[in-house]
């Protein structure tokens, strides 16, 4: 009945790595530095208000898919490694 | 050629006879059909179900007009209402899903072992519906008197009377699938005009491309007028503002119960992972749309109305069309007979002539689009809140008939009845989110925003602590959830005092520079603090709550 430790580790650990970029598209380029990232251009508009109103959008779609589909790839290794017993939904 | 009033009417009366075919056709004889659509819905529907259920009338009609006149700082509600839904997918969806129940309070309750936690988060989960709603009958009330002529009231009881309607009747399920056709008939009214005025600006017929040839333009034609260049960051809020604002608004999301429990809708964890993916994709259909509505929008209307004599800006067919609804009142502040920048958009302190939340419904009138466009908005401005509205009125419904009745009052209660005393609430709610219309409370998005502050001052710090600190305990989130949404809403209440109470001035100043929209941000970090806390020095949770704890963090199987 309780989790596999190293399942749920791996867990963490991506997690905190996908969060991680969020961080740092959203909240760090987005607003901390947006005026500095403001200097470069990027598809023809500034690029800190390009991240902050178009970009980090794009990169959130991207984060929550590759979530799906590593979060199903390590639910397969643990599964192979020792099948659910409880009747998994 | 038909008039706009006419191609408005065949749109409304066309997608309205489209929601009630789905309702007779998804008719459910079961509480899980009533609550979570039987489980059986797949993660692409459910994904564009969400986007609906959670792109209200803030989102379609405000949010594009709310960012023309912020300019960069409209950055807030983009990366807000976006970034959330990463949160959503990586702490709280998936875990939820595996859980299963009907919903947030269910898992309130037994994974904090305690009916108290079960009534603070049923009072909660109230609390933030009933505010969210009231915006969206707001949504509905401006459509119908701007696009049909009919008064405010009428078209809240019209609008009220198509939802009872499907959420009666379908419960769940049948408002999962009108969601469904509510996002298509949305996506479409929100992207047709805006790719006609990005063509016919740059010859481009991609907005998010176009707008690179018309921001420079719009910075050139802004500074020239004496305000400042749109894509300068800060000028309407500070900073530390954007960051509190933008994380009330991303933790909102990932707080509001009724986005969470679509998540309980799926077949499995591993589709309510992808499904959150889907979500969010056709949410930034819209969400990537409506900043370059936002730059035509504010070029349109500084290039057609700034710095004209007053008699010509008033002869203008569409300033006459909404000076009819109040919305557009010209105000020559220094009575020189001159529209100037400042006196259209409200700048250097004076009041603007413009209301925010008519950018997106004039647009098509403003840029001259063929009549049936127009119509299309005013379907899809609808759609949009109708959709939200009958995904609140559920959480609000099973809130009452599940949580309260069937789980504390009647446990005992038998299935037939369980399903009658549903479909009674959300009938009740439906009434009570019709009254909330005809007297609402200020500007759609603003009161939306507080429902996202009160979301995340109470829910989101004990779901993810409950998901991923065992050791989290039942007063701990008790006194947590108490804590976020006692600061919050009575900083809310107090700060925003001259429109609650009608007080001459606000009884609470901003909080260290933080205003009421961004004050969720401050309550969810007290509600942490608060949680760990008393946690720490309460005895650890029985053993019961730990496997159920590890339960949820089990590999899925697909």
């Amino acid at each position: 009945m309780s989790a596999d430790p190293r399942h749920w580790r791996a867990l963490l650990r991506r997690t905190g790595i996908l969060l991680a970029v969020w961080f740092l598209i959203g909240p760090v380029a987005g607003i901390l530095i947006v005026d500095r990232l403001n200097a470069f251009t990027f598809a023809g508009l500034p690029f800190g208000f390009w991240i902050a109103q178009q970009g980090s959008i794009l990169v959130f779609v991207v984060l929550i898919f590759l979530n799906a589909w590593l979060a199903a790839r390590a639910d397969d290794t643990a599964i192979g490694q020792a099948p659910a017993k409880n009747g998994d939904r | 050629m038909l008039s706009v009033r006419a191609w408005t009417l065949i749109a409304i009366i066309a997608s309205f006879a489209l929601y009630i075919g789905i309702a007779i056709w998804s008719r459910v004889r079961t509480t899980e059909g009533f609550y979570v659509a039987g489980r059986g819905v797949s993660a692409v529907a459910n994904g564009m179900a969400t986007a609906a259920d959670w792109m209200s009338a803030a989102s379609f009609i405000s949010m594009a007009g709310l960012i023309a006149f912020l300019g960069a700082d409209g950055s807030v509600y983009l990366m807000g209402w976006t970034g959330g839904y990463v949160l959503l997918a990586l702490l709280i969806a998936p875990f939820l899903r595996r859980f299963g129940w009907y919903t947030v309070p269910d898992f309130v309750a037994a994974r904090y072992y305690s009916n108290v936690a079960r009534v603070v988060a049923v009072i909660a989960a109230i609390f933030i519906s009933f505010t969210y709603v009231a915006g969206q009958m707001r949504g509905v009330g401006v459509v119908f008197s701007r696009f049909l002529g009919i008064n405010v009231e009428a078209g809240v009881l019209i609008g009220m009377v198509i939802v009872a309607v499907y959420a009666v009747w379908g419960g769940m399920k049948g408002i999962t699938y009108t969601q469904v056709a509510q996002y298509c008939v949305l996506i479409v009214a929100y992207l047709l005009p805006a790719i006609a005025i990005a063509f016919a600006l740059t010859g481009l017929p991609i907005p998010q491309l176009a707008i690179a040839g018309t921001l420079p333009r719009l910075d050139g034609l802004s500074t020239e007028l004496g305000l400042s260049a749109y894509s300068t960051p800060f000028t309407g809020f500070s900073r530390l503002n954007v960051l509190a604002i933008t994380t009330a608004l991303m933790v909102g999301t990932a707080g509001l119960p009724h986005v969470i429990v679509r998540f309980y809708t799926v077949r499995s964890v591993r589709a309510a992972r992808w499904s959150a993916g889907w979500a969010l994709l056709f949410i930034a259909l819209l969400y990537t749309t409506a900043p370059t509505v936002a730059i035509f929008a504010k070029y349109y209307m500084l290039d057609t109305l700034a710095n004209r004599p007053l008699v010509e800006v008033q002869a203008i067919d569409w300033v006459r069309n909404w000076m009819q609804t109040g919305l557009i009142t010209l105000r020559d502040a220094n009575g020189d007979g001159i529209m100037q920048a400042a006196e259209l958009f409200g700048a250097a302190g004076l009041t603007a002539s413009i209301d925010r939340d008519i950018v997106v419904l004039a647009l098509p009138e403003i840029a001259g689009l063929a009549p049936f466009v127009i119509a299309l908005v005013a379907a899809g401005g609808l759609a949009a809140a109708l959709s939200t509205a009958s995904g609140l009125l559920l959480v609000i419904s099973s809130a009452v008939a599940h949580d309260v009745y069937g789980q504390i009052l009647r446990p005992e209660a038998r299935e037939s009845e369980r399903l009658r005393v549903a479909r009674v609430a959300i009938a009740f709610a439906v009434i009570i989110a019709a009254w909330f219309g005809i007297r609402p409370p200020g500007f759609v998005a603003e009161v939306v925003a507080f429902a996202f502050g009160l979301a995340a001052a109470s829910f989101f710090p004990i779901l993810v602590l409950g998901i991923f600190w065992k050791r989290t305990t039942s007063a701990g989130a008790i006194a947590g959830m108490v804590t976020g949404l006692l600061f919050t809403g009575g900083f809310i209440l107090l700060n925003r005092s001259v429109q609650v109470f009608g007080t001459s001035q606000p009884i609470l100043g901003p909080f260290f520079g933080i205003t009421a929209q961004g004050i969720g941000t401050v309550g969810m970090l007290l509600n942490f603090a608060v949680t760990i806390g008393v946690s720490l020095v309460t005895p650890p949770p029985p053993g019961h709550v730990a496997e159920l704890v590890d339960a949820i963090r089990q590999p899925a199987s697909s």
